[in-house]
């Protein structure tokens, strides 16, 4: 089964550590994630402003880009780029005049009134596979992973784009739950990383980190799982930072989903990156066990 | 703090400008704190979220102007999801921001950033900090 997939300027250089293992995952699933033809760049974050309409043509225009392929749903890897997607689109459906503002800006596009679903992978494991589905493709459980689910900003906020609950979402301890692993719900898990703050005050985004690392490691957490390029990069730099000043605070391994997800289903390390990854996590996910790679996986998908 | 309102302030272009941008109500909130409470960097700012809003339905443009706290936002949404009343503050920030970027000052000089951190951080970064912060 083929589906649309945006996969957005990072994770085709800083973020491959994102994106190939999840394309090798969903194939293992049997479902190609088909890359989209012509994609530019959603422009990372979305316009807050009512009169600023050319900011919203870059989304848009990606969200066209799958209508002309007949597709109804577009797969995202990135969270930034979920949101950006996705409000746009919302924008798209629900404001008439500012639609057909846009619409008639891009006349040389085919019209668009928000036909296209922006989705998230996690979204597609949860509601097309199915938690129990995905834990009997699982070759190699995580099992004695205790994995901390970092949410971020963007997979939950505006409340209208929310992949799950705003306050207590669960998709990320569903999705460890299905690889054999074991989730430590912490309570800062939705708390902000910095997020672009690191352009303009790179000093502060330790700070920003600590009360993150603090209450998944008081948890009990040895391991952060997140979706995010700009988290993983924020939170990596952070901790490092925090290590360097601060004797005693222990390194936790920061993982993306999509390279646990590989891991599980057997795909082994190849693919996964992990010299991309901040620290050393293979010798941790050595000494787990985790770092087998096992026969293929029957696929899911037709 | 003392401030002096006048109906003139009430009046003025600034408080005109942040709700047409913003498509906020500012008189919406009840300065409960919600946004204040939920921000991750409100201990970083120099006038908190909540006090934004007042300055900006009384007209305090210079009161504005003068703090740092529109350029700390990140645009979290904690304190946008987290109101009772429904009202966006992150669209009020968004328009503080622009009414200052749009008179081409902008907050960060793209030349300013060393070139070790332009290799380093992530596209996302770059692109959202630069339309974050850049007119």
């Amino acid at each position: 089964m083929s589906l649309a997939y945006y996969p957005g300027c990072t994770l085709k250089t800083k973020a491959r550590n994102l994106e190939e293992p999840a394309v090798a995952s969903m194939e293992a699933l049997g479902f190609k994630l088909d890359e989209l033809p012509r994609w530019n760049c959603c422009g990372a974050v979305y316009s807050l402003a009512e009169d600023d309409l050319i900011h919203q043509v870059a989304p848009v225009r990606n969200l066209i880009r799958a209508k002309e392929q007949g597709k109804d749903e577009l797969v995202t890897l990135c969270a930034f780029c979920f949101n950006t997607l996705k409000r746009a689109n919302l924008l798209m459906k629900e404001d008439a005049e500012k639609r057909n503002t846009i619409n008639s800006f891009m006349n040389e596009e085919v019209d668009y009134s928000g036909e296209v679903k922006a989705v998230h992978l996690l979204e597609v494991l949860r509601d097309d596979i199915g938690w129990e589905a995905l834990s009997q493709k699982v070759k190699l459980p995580l099992r004695e992973l205790k994995a901390a689910p970092y949410y971020g900003c963007t997979l939950l906020r505006p409340r209208e784009i929310a992949i799950d609950s705003v306050e207590d979402p669960a998709i990320l301890r569903e999705f460890l739950k299905a690889l054999g692993a074991s989730p430590v719900d912490f309570p800062e898990s939705t708390r902000c990383c910095g997020s672009y703050q690191v352009v303009s005050s790179p000093d502060a985004i330790a700070e920003y980190a600590r009360p993150i690392f603090n209450s998944a490691l008081s948890h009990g957490a040895e391991a952060m799982i997140l979706t995010c390029p700009l988290c993983d990069y924020n939170l990596g730099r952070g901790q490092k930072e925090l290590i360097e000043k601060q004797s005693g605070f222990r390194e936790m391994p920061i993982f993306y989903f999509t390279q646990l997800l590989a891991l599980a289903l057997g795909l082994g390390p190849q693919v996964c990156h992990f010299e991309l990854n901040h620290g050393s996590p293979e010798s941790f996910l050595k000494e787990k066990n985790l770092l087998s790679q096992v026969e293929s996986v029957q696929p899911i998908g037709g | 703090m003392f401030v002096t309102v006048s109906s003139k302030r009430l009046r003025r272009e600034f408080v005109k400008k942040v709700k047409e941008l913003s498509g906020q109500n500012l008189q919406l909130c009840y300065q409960c704190g919600m946004c204040t409470g939920n921000c991750p960097a409100a201990a970083n700012m120099d006038v908190s979220p909540r006090r934004i809003i007042e300055l900006a339905r009384l007209g305090l443009e210079e009161d504005i102007a003068n703090s740092k706290t529109v350029w700390i936002c990140a645009s979290c949404l904690a304190c946008t999801v987290n109101c009772p009343r429904g009202f966006d503050l992150s669209r009020v920030m968004e328009a503080i921001r622009l009414l200052t970027l749009r008179k081409n000052i902008d907050h960060v000089r793209p030349e300013d950033i060393p070139p070790q951190e332009r290799c380093e951080l992530p596209q996302i970064a770059m692109v959202s900090g630069l339309r974050k912060f850049t007119g």
